[in-house]
């Protein structure tokens, strides 16, 4: 299957979420298994208040290595990025992280949308893409866009999530090439692994 | 349909923009550049990167929009409330033993930073010996900051700023609000100063015993960074303050040796040698 050829090597998991999110996403970090070296960069919309709670908690269900996005940052191995609150995040093309505090988008900052597309021009096909549960259509242009570039797209199953909105709105827009519960997204995250030591 | 700007084609733009007019952009953050550019690019209708080019090099009158543009200018009063408290109550009482205040926003876009900071300094009853220079790239923004005329609607969230930022006034008693707008108070303008200065290109003018840069560092790469940390250097008096964005720091660059970051997690460094 196409995934498994070797342009599709995955380099970087871009995982958005808004209202009805966070469980899953602890959830989920809690089954992926230590040995995992492909990072991760989390955005979530979160209330500016917050602050660095987010991090803490992920620490607590994973043994990779959770930390906030600095700006002109490298994007290492074995971490898990999360993008700061009010600010926007941009990848570079030499993967590295820039931060943006520009007009808000979809009533959002950080935004989906802006995440995964400047990941989706950085990473091409080596991006997989993850949108879950929420009430806002932020993810899916982004998400359109991570597909036209040969990244791999990944919605949680609007059945499942606690807020069905931003995953339908995904879908329809995009056609992803994944939509899946928690436990096929759990098996999806361990094949990846599996295709990181292949390789 | 967006149209998607190739790397050779930001380059391209980007030299004809310094060739022409001065202004060089080659150090910025390439994600944010093409991302302002394409945004520019959609705003102004232009069907190809070609057309658009032609439009850079043979009107002199568009480069003006395509800096306004290119930099980002969002700001907000007293942003960051607990960093205004911590100048409210460490740094003003030190600057307060100065006979004059000089204070630099360097990157001020439309001005409310530079507001926020007359207001505490007027609290403090310093804002008589104080002067505030607000400088940008951007002459648009501070043609908006020498007038201090902001959305009535943003006020709301900076009296809320403002009393989480210590703030014991009445904030509405700084401005005068007029249908969607509020303008605010003389008394705070008449010790501002507003000017262009482009941190990539221009020298220091003066010294300082605080400095603000916000949230434009982030634009810039390593070297850059570097150079603009360097004219901030030559522009603080010793024992002067740097105040830099929530998520920028001096950590990585030439200069950090000099400087100690005050106790706490805000973005202050005092120079200490
Ligand atoms: C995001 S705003 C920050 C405003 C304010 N300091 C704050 O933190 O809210 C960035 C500002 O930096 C200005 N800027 C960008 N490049 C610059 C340069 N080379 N020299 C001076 N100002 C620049 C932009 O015009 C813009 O007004």
């Amino acid at each position: 299957m196409e995934k498994n050829s070797l342009k599709h090597i995955t380099k970087l998991v871009a995982i958005g979420g808004s209202a009805g999110s966070l469980q899953v996403l602890l959830r989920l970090f809690s089954q992926i298994p230590s040995g995992f070296s492909i990072p991760f960069l989390v955005v979530l919309h979160r209330n500016v208040q917050y602050e660095s709670a987010l991090e803490e908690l992920l620490a607590t269900r994973t043994a990779l290595r959770v930390k906030e996005v600095e700006e002109k940052e490298k994007i290492q191995a074995g971490h898990v990025y999360i993008c700061p609150p009010d600010y926007h995040v941009l990848v570079e093309k030499n993967h590295s992280f820039s931060l943006d505090y520009s007009e808000k988008v979809n009533f959002s900052r950080p935004s989906i949308d802006v995440v995964f597309k400047s990941a989706a021009e950085a990473y091409k096909s080596h991006l997989v893409a993850l949108l879950l549960s929420g009430a806002n259509a932020d993810g899916a242009t982004g998400l359109l866009h991570v597909r036209q570039h040969k990244g791999i797209t990944v919605v949680q199953s609007p059945d499942e999530a606690e807020v069905s909105y931003m995953p339908q709105q995904a879908i329809q827009l995009v056609k992803p090439h994944y939509v899946l519960g928690f436990n096929d997204m759990v098996l999806f995250m361990q094949g990846l692994l599996l295709q990181g030591q292949a390789s | 349909m967006e149209i998607n700007l190739k790397e050779e084609e930001i380059e391209q733009i980007v030299q004809d923009v310094a060739a022409l007019y001065g202004y060089d952009f080659s150090g910025y953050s390439k994600a944010s550049l093409k991302r302002r550019l394409q945004r520019l690019l959609t705003l102004d209708n232009f069907h190809s990167f070609a057309e658009f080019r032609h439009k850079v090099t043979t009107d002199d009158g568009y480069i003006g929009r395509v800096v306004e543009e290119i930099s980002v200018n969002v700001t907000e009063m007293l942003r960051d409330p607990s960093l205004y408290k911590v100048i409210r109550e460490k740094i003003i009482p030190l600057l307060a033993t100065y006979p004059f205040i000089r204070i630099w926003h360097a990157g001020c876009s439309t001005g409310e930073e530079v507001y926020s900071m007359a207001i505490l300094l007027k609290e403090a009853g310093l804002l008589h010996k104080s002067l505030l220079y607000g400088t940008d790239i951007n002459p648009t923004v501070l043609e908006k900051a020498r007038k201090g005329i902001f959305p009535v609607s943003a006020m709301q969230q900076y009296s809320k700023n403002y009393i989480a930022a210590g703030g014991m006034a009445d904030f509405s008693s700084y401005y005068t609000a007029h249908y969607s707008l509020a303008k605010f108070d003389e008394s705070l303008s008449q010790k501002m100063v507003f000017s262009t200065h482009n941190l990539v290109s221009d020298f220091s003018f003066n010294s300082f015993q605080l400095i603000f840069c916000r949230n434009v560092l982030i634009y810039f790469d390593k070297p850059l960074q570097a150079r603009v940390l360097d004219v901030f250097d030559s522009s603080l008096e010793l024992f002067g303050f740097l105040v830099l964005g929530a998520k920028e720091s001096l950590r990585f660059s030439p200069v950090v040796s000099r400087y100690r970051q005050i106790e706490g997690r805000e973005k202050i460094w005092k120079k200490i040698a």
